[in-house]
C-alpha cells in the first residue's frame, strides 16, 4: 500500500485547471498562426489576391487567366480598390464539351487597402494572366529617413 | 453576355507518389476540353507561366501539358494577404481518338494555354453515301 503523506497532497485541486490548460494551448496555437501578421485566407470572392507591402508601394497580385485587358476594369475609390471584369464564353456553338472546368462569367471584387495610398500613383499590368497593381503609399505613411547629426 | 458570377476555384495540388527535392508545388490546372468534327481543343488555366515554360507532349495516346512558372520576383516586401499559392502546372490525359501528331498547335494567351489537336483522317466522321437504285 502506498503511503501518501498529508503534506504532499495538493492543498486544493482546482477542477477547472484542466480546462485552463486546454485554453492556454489553444491561445498559443492561434498566436503561432497569426505570427508574421500574414492573413492566409481562402478567398471567397473571385479573383483570389495576394497583397504585399514594399517600402514605398502596396503591390496587389491576382490570377485572372483568360481575362483580357479590354474586359478588365480597375478603379480606386478612397481606400477601396475595385476589380471588375468578364471572362468571355466560347462563342462557337458547334462544339461538344468533354470537360468544362473553367468558369466563364463576370466578377467583381472590392479590396479594402490596409494602408493609405496616393491615388495619383497607381499602375496596373497584366502579364500571362497575372494582374499586378502597384500603388504608391501616401506621403504620410512612407518611411522617412532621419539624419542624425553630431554636435 | 452571361450574368453568371464567377466563383473562386481553389487550386488543387497534384497527388504524386514521390517527393520532390525542391520545395515547389505542382498544381492541376483547370481545363476545358471540347471537340468538333476536325479537332479536339484543350484549354488550360496557367497563370504566371511564360511561353518558354509551356511543354506539350503527346506520346502514343498520352497527352501531357506542363507549365513551369517563373520564380516570383518580389522586392523586399511584407506579405499582407495571401489567398493563392503559385506553382507549376501538370496534367495528363489519355486521348481516345487518333491525332494527327504533325499538326498539333499550341498557343498561350492571357494565361490560358490552348492546344489544338487535329484528328487524323480515320478518326474524322465520314459520311457514307447510300445510293438507292
Amino acid at each position: 500500500m502506498a503511503i501518501i503523506r498529508l503534506t504532499e497532497r495538493p492543498y486544493f485541486r482546482n477542477p477547472w485547471a484542466e480546462f485552463e490548460r486546454i485554453r492556454q494551448g489553444l491561445d498559443q496555437l492561434s498566436q503561432n498562426f497569426a505570427e508574421g501578421d500574414v492573413r492566409y485566407g481562402r478567398a471567397t470572392v473571385f479573383p483570389p489576391i495576394n497583397m504585399y507591402e514594399a517600402k514605398e508601394q502596396v503591390i496587389i497580385k491576382a490570377e485572372i487567366p483568360g481575362v483580357s485587358t479590354e474586359n478588365l476594369d480597375i478603379s480606386l475609390e478612397g481606400e477601396t480598390l475595385s476589380l471588375q471584369g468578364t471572362r468571355a464564353m466560347h462563342d462557337d456553338e458547334k462544339i461538344a464539351f468533354h470537360r468544362r472546368e473553367i468558369e466563364r462569367g463576370n466578377f467583381s471584387r472590392a479590396v479594402p487597402l490596409p494602408i493609405k495610398v496616393d491615388p495619383d500613383n497607381i499602375s496596373a499590368k497584366l502579364k500571362n494572366g497575372i494582374l499586378t497593381i502597384t500603388i504608391g503609399k501616401a506621403a504620410e505613411v512612407k518611411p522617412r529617413q532621419i539624419a542624425v547629426s553630431t554636435e | 453576355m452571361s450574368e453568371h458570377e464567377l466563383k473562386v476555384q481553389h487550386k488543387q495540388e497534384i497527388q504524386h507518389s514521390g517527393e520532390t527535392t525542391k520545395p515547389e508545388k505542382h498544381f492541376v490546372p483547370a481545363v476545358d476540353i471540347f471537340e468538333n468534327n476536325e479537332q479536339i481543343t484543350v484549354v488550360a488555366e496557367m497563370p504566371g507561366v511564360p511561353v518558354e515554360g509551356i511543354n506539350v507532349n503527346l506520346e502514343d495516346d498520352l497527352l501531357t501539358i506542363q507549365g513551369v512558372k517563373q520564380p516570383d520576383e518580389l522586392p523586399e516586401a511584407r506579405v499582407l494577404l495571401q489567398e493563392y499559392e503559385t506553382g507549376h502546372y501538370l496534367r495528363r490525359f489519355t486521348l481516345a481518338e487518333s491525332i494527327d501528331q504533325e499538326n498539333i498547335k499550341a498557343s498561350l494567351n492571357d494565361g490560358l494555354l490552348t492546344v489544338i489537336l487535329p484528328k487524323s483522317a480515320p478518326a474524322r466522321p465520314q459520311k457514307i453515301e447510300i445510293k438507292v437504285d
